[in-house]
């Protein structure tokens, strides 16, 4: 068995001698540079570009408008926005493109974009903060859901708890800033594209461009990290592909790290309403969760954050509700960790004030309102091992032991703190084809993608344990729409979804490899490369013998994962007798110097219960990852937005800070409970990607009470803050 | 000496990258970064930033790591440039590189040759003595995979067995 | 960028020369030039390599006890050399706390000194109103979100603060700024070096155009001073606030202080009057607590940053006992 091992990435060497190829990487002939011209106001109309002094410029072959593109057909999700740009003069957002320059050389279509004269008539714009709220279409599930009667249980409680939890917008900043190649070959489109899911682009560009999906095909085998910002599709993609088509010349469209702030959404501002509920014993009476975000004029995103207080604790009484807030900004978007992430931010803040309002140790008061199954729907659990996961992580942690620890050191103040994590599940369809060779060569082809959060080394795991080889003897196909339609690489979703794919796959290339060999279905056994009848292995014979004695040149099984209704996607095992979701605890231990203002993070636990695990390196990766992605979160990440400029104010790297590896100076022990959810796929793994970036603010700021008394109910938590 | 009297000229320089030499004539405003990327098609250093804010463009420029982004190729003519691409002796490896590997120094890999890069002149320099240290001296480094943890694994191992071989 | 003639000058002459046309631009160490002429910060015609001019990236005694370091000096040279790190630990630790290791091998110390603010309004890829980028345009920072912008010698017309944590030491440290132009050169106090808005908002600092520094000189040793610098995030990142002290004992109580903060003001800030009130206390006692805090009294926060005022006065505090040894 390979799964289960903490086998090393196979794309390591790739990685490490800078072979990789990510989008902007590839090389293609006579291409023309792309650089977008984006609107400097956030509302108004374009009534004039002048592109001569552009043009003028040595190397600049083009200076393209809206009349110079094609009339675009419509489009939905999975596009990000309906209403694509350069169409007309409308203004949406500042930095909505409004001219692409495209030249012989980046610099000199960088240069010339900075030549292009725009003509703009303003328009009043509506900021994000403060402006009229309303409730959106419930496109990603109850934007409002009520159970028992929440405000006389509320009214009602012994201990009662009432807060506002802030959270600011925050961009993605993937290393890699997103980037298209578009080449033309007569009517078919070939996109060397940066994406977290191939085939939503195909369909988008196909239905924008008015061509069939089977012309346009996405080659995406290396994404230097996505977090959601690559997981729709973008105007950016659809231009470049529209440019090269006006041209007739490839083009490669890569956005400055600038224009991936108002061209590839962010996480919006939350404001979390919360009014908690419990008996004198502790108990949860009513749990109440409002969010309010911002989303673009023309089209909705909600940020479903409210799924938090649904499926977390025991209580009788649950209302939850979202808003949202119009204005003239870019599209929000997913990011990790969607609704979870900032939900828990709200809930897990208020649980923790409210245990303390009731005398209870944070973790007993969670342990006291642990929800045995689904508080929303009262469905049984698909799996769950959270008390597991608690009582690990607190060990690990020293958690009970905490008052015995020292609470200073030096300047610095310590302080504890703990919460839930969760995640519900996305789970998308997906297929993948094994091909069996009679070298003896084995590939699994799917067309997901690698962003590195380890598909490129459990999938062929998966498969090379079916098969009976060792997982360095199948090769993993994968990043391009030609292969088998696989499912994206978001939500946490790969695994249960692919990965199920490809088990179904080799199962089958294991079942057609065992009727060539006259072996009865269902007894095949293969083993150290031999194929044999169950029991008798011994007898078996070589995959390729097998293959040539019956004249095949190949075999291919297919495996496909679907589900309830063929639906394309499903949320939380909705449909099924289960509810699907992942768990776990995080434990912080932080260090403030209460004079200088400064937090900073000495260690950390994280412990879930979240299915099987294929392989524990890579996961341990992710759940490290998540957990450093919480803390910029809990410490410093803010995108601040100008209001009376209508627009992102720093859009770079050096004023909006991230964490750097001096951040992470404490030890992040990772911890599973050992798990099998047979229901979640059959592979009895769940996703994980997200579930380690939920919890964590809320732990820091339960620590940061912890040692300094404050109660900080804003993010990030700055020394403005603290001192 | 390059010297120029009007803008828009090109000038001639020589620059040797992982021990090849290149002759070429260039316009002024071409960075270093650019140079590797779009006219010798030496892709594996990454633009994550082009203002010097990320550190994904990192390589040696006389033995030395800087930005690619922040130097003029201009600039670089008659020096001697090594990338991500030129560390490895044929198939053999940089201690470092497999270093990387070992501790699962990377996830997407996008910040992983400048990452590489930087931790070869961070030993180098002595700047490994400690995880402390190295924490630091790898801080101009962004990696929003957030791998940070391994990183340091992987130069503390990699500083220990250059040392051992040394 | 918009195309620049490129010029690599082989001699001081030979810069000076050129530099002193219109529309010329020294490129160094090129970690701010290059960036400003991405935002349209800078459009310089001519650019004028002098990171190839010789002898002036050394690190030499001066025959007083003092210390010259090259104009070309890399940061990470400047502040590793033996010298600097046991005589001046204060510019050593405010060099390393600048910028990131590969920065720190392009950046120069004189270019260094040259870094215009970061305000994000500035910065910006469009312009937004800035008397820095166009005069008369206004400072959209004073009325707009300036947590990391000036508590100190501001005006209506800029809030920005001079981000150099080299500049800061090099203030306290009462360093001299040598400089050489085709009229001659001159020595410039380190500390009159950066300019306030009130005199023009759009100047940074005292150079007159083709102006080139080639030097910085120390005078006596400081071995008792150092560097606090407070931001968010751990490293690569600029300050908040910072403060330097340098500290001259008798016994353990204070002969001379010198004091000065970074990204507080428009330039490097000494605090002339707590220096001259420390004079005579013990760190860390009733007095000297006292004494800093006096410093503040003429703090002006902006509507975001009032904080700052509160950090500064801590960071004062606690770099007096560093320098002094204390724990």
């Amino acid at each position: 068995m390979s799964i289960g091992e903490p086998l090393p990435r196979p794309d390591g060497r790739d990685k490490v001698t800078g072979r990789a190829r990510y989008a902007a990487d590839q090389e293609v002939a006579g291409l023309l540079h792309a650089a977008l011209v984006g609107a400097p106001t956030p509302s108004g109309t374009v009534t004039a570009i002048d592109g001569r002094e552009a043009l003028a410029t040595a190397g600049v072959a083009r200076v393209l408008t809206a009349a110079d593109m094609p009339r675009f057909g419509p489009v939905a999700p999975p596009s990000a926005v309906s209403k694509l740009p350069m169409q007309d003069g409308t203004i949406r957002h500042e930095g909505q493109p409004v001219a692409i320059v495209l030249a012989e050389t980046l610099e000199a279509a960088e240069c010339g974009a900075g030549l292009v004269r725009l003509t703009i008539e303003p328009a009043p714009f509506r900021p994000q903060g403060g402006g009229e709220v309303a409730v959106p279409p419930g496109i990603y599930g109850p934007v409002t859901f009520t159970k028992g009667d929440p405000d006389a249980a509320f009214l009602a409680a012994e201990h009662q708890h009432i807060a506002e939890y802030r959270q600011p917008s925050r961009h993605h900043n993937p290393m890699e800033p997103s980037a298209t190649i578009a080449v033309w070959e007569g009517e078919n489109l070939t996109l060397y594209d940066s994406v977290q899911h191939g085939y939503s682009v195909q369909a988008i560009v196909a239905a924008a461009l008015n061509i069939r999906p089977e012309r346009v095909r996405v080659i995406s085998p290396h994404t230097g990290g996505g977090f959601g910002a690559k997981g729709f599709v973008w105007p950016h993609e659809i231009l470049t592909a529209a440019a090269a088509r006006v041209a007739r010349r490839p083009v490669k469209l890569a956005l400055s790290r600038a224009q991936m702030y108002a061209n590839v959404g962010f996480q919006p501002n939350m404001v979390h309403r919360m009014a908690l509920g419990a008996g004198r014993n502790g108990r949860l009476t009513a749990i109440k969760h409002e969010v309010e975000h911002v989303t673009a004029l023309s089209d909705d995103f909600v940020e479903m954050a409210t799924a938090a207080s649904r499926g977390t604790y025991a209580s009788p009484a649950i209302f939850t509700a979202q808003k949202v807030e119009r204005a003239n900004v870019n599209m929000p978007t997913a990011m990790r960790a969607p609704w979870e992430g900032p939900g828990l931010w709200g809930l897990e803040s208020a649980i923790d004030e409210l245990a303390h309002a009731v005398g209870q140790d944070p973790l007993d008061f969670r342990l006291a309102n642990y929800a045995e199954t689904d508080p929303a729907t009262g469905k049984p659990w698909s799996s769950k091992k959270l008390r597991e996961a608690y009582e690990e992580g607190a060990r690990l942690f020293g958690w009970r032991e905490r008052a015995g620890r020292p609470k200073r050191d030096g300047p610095w103040t310590l302080g504890f703190g703990m919460a839930t994590c969760s995640m519900g599940a996305f789970r998308f369809p997906s297929q993948a084809q094994v091909r069996i060779k009679a070298d003896g060569s084995v590939t699994v082809e799917t067309g997901c993608h690698d962003i590195g959060t380890g598909t490129l080394t459990i999938f062929p795991q998966i498969a090379a344990d079916v098969l009976g080889l060792p997982p360095d003897k199948v090769e993993l196909i994968m990043g391009d729409t030609r292969l088998p339609q696989g499912g994206p690489t978001y939500g946490s979703s790969s695994t249960m979804g692919v990965g199920a794919s490809v088990l179904r796959a080799a199962e089958n290339a294991r079942e057609l490899l065992g009727r060539l060999a006259n072996l009865p279905a269902g007894e095949v056994v293969m083993k150290d490369g031999r194929i044999g009848r169950r029991g008798g292995l011994g007898a078996g014979v070589p995959i390729g013998d097998a293959l040539r004695t019956a004249g095949v040149g190949e075999v291919v099984g297919k495996g496909r994962f679907t589900l309830p209704g063929d639906a394309p996607f499903n949320a939380d095992g909705e449909g099924t007798p289960h509810t699907i979701r992942t768990f776990g605890a995080v434990f912080i231990e932080v260090g403030v110097d209460c004079e200088l203002g400064l937090l900073r993070l000495r260690r950390a636990v994280g412990s879930y219960s979240a299915g099987r695990v294929i392989n524990p390196r890579t996961a341990r990766a992710q759940m490290t990852g998540g957990i450093i992605w919480g803390w910029g979160m809990a410490a410093m990440e803010a995108s601040p937005y100008e209001k009376k400029l209508g627009r992102w104010l720093s859009k770079n790297l050096a004023g909006v800070a991230i964490p750097v590896n001096a951040d992470i100076a404490g030890d992040i022990q990772i911890h599973f409970v050992d798990e099998f959810d047979p229901h979640a796929s059959p592979l009895g793994a769940k996703g994980i990607g997200e579930l380690g970036a939920t919890g964590v603010a809320a732990a820091v700021a339960s620590a940061v009470f912890d040692a300094t008394g404050k109660r900080i109910r804003e993010l990030p938590i700055t020394p403005g803050k603290l001192v | 000496m390059p010297d120029g009297s009007r803008s828009g000229a090109e000038y001639s320089l020589r620059i040797r990258v992982n021990g090849t030499d290149h002759a070429v004539s260039l316009d002024p405003r071409v960075t270093l970064l650019d140079f590797l990327r779009e006219r010798l098609h030496l892709t594996g250093t990454k633009k994550g930033c082009n203002f010097g804010e990320c550190g994904a463009c990192t390589l040696h420029l006389d033995g030395r790591r800087v930005n690619a982004c922040m130097v003029l190729a201009v600039q670089a003519d008659g020096r001697e440039v090594t990338t991500i691409e030129g560390l490895a002796e044929a198939d053999r490896l940089h201690p470092v590189q497999q270093a990387f590997i070992d501790a699962d120094g990377f996830q997407c890999g996008f910040c992983t040759p400048g990452q590489v890069m930087s931790a070869v002149a961070c030993i180098a320099e002595g700047h490994a003595g400690s995880d402390a240290e190295i924490r630091e001296w790898m801080s101009g480094n962004l990696c929003r995979c957030s791998a940070y943890p391994q990183i340091v694994d992987a130069v503390r191992a990699a500083a220990a067995a250059m040392a051992g071989k040394g | 960028m918009h195309p620049f003639a490129y010029t690599r000058a082989a001699t001081i002459a030979e810069a000076l020369a050129v530099g002193a046309q219109a529309a010329a631009a020294y490129l160094a160490g090129g970690t701010e030039l290059l960036n400003w002429m991405r935002l349209g910060i800078a459009v310089p015609q001519h650019v004028v390599d002098i990171s190839r001019l010789a002898d002036l990236d050394r690190v030499e005694p001066l025959p007083d006890g003092g210390l010259r370091i090259g104009a070309l000096t890399r940061l990470n040279d400047a502040a590793q050399c033996t010298e600097v790190v046991r005589d001046y630990p204060v510019l050593s630790q405010a060099i390393l706390k600048a910028a990131s290791a590969q920065l720190r091998n392009l950046a120069t110390v004189g270019g260094n000194l040259l870094q215009r603010t970061r305000c994000p309004y500035f910065r910006a890829e469009e312009l937004l109103p800035c008397n820095k980028r166009v005069a008369g345009s206004g400072c959209a920072a004073r009325e707009g979100l300036n947590d990391r912008h000036a508590i100190f010698g501001w005006t209506d017309a800029c809030v920005a603060v001079q981000p150099s944590d080299p500049a800061v030491a090099l203030a306290v440290l009462d360093a001299v700024i040598v400089t050489e132009a085709a009229g001659g050169g001159r020595r410039i106090p380190a500390r009159e070096f950066h300019t306030l808005p009130a005199d023009d908002p759009a100047s940074d600092n005292v150079l007159v155009p083709g102006e080139l520094i080639v030097a910085i000189e120390l005078p006596a040793p400081a071995p008792r001073s150092a560097y606090l610098k407070l931001r968010e995030r751990e490293s690569y990142e600029y300050a908040i606030v910072s403060v330097a002290v340098a500290l001259d004992l008798d016994a353990d109580l204070i002969r001379r202080a010198r004091i000065a903060l970074g990204s507080v003001a428009h330039r490097p800030w000494r605090l002339d009057e707590a220096e001259r009130r420390l004079v005579g206390c013990r760190p860390g006692s009733p007095e000297a607590i006292e004494a800093a805090a006096a410093a503040f009294t003429d703090a002006r926060p902006l509507a975001h940053n009032a904080h700052k005022v509160a950090m500064a006065k801590n960071a004062v505090l606690r770099t007096l006992r560093t320098a002094a040894g204390m724990p």
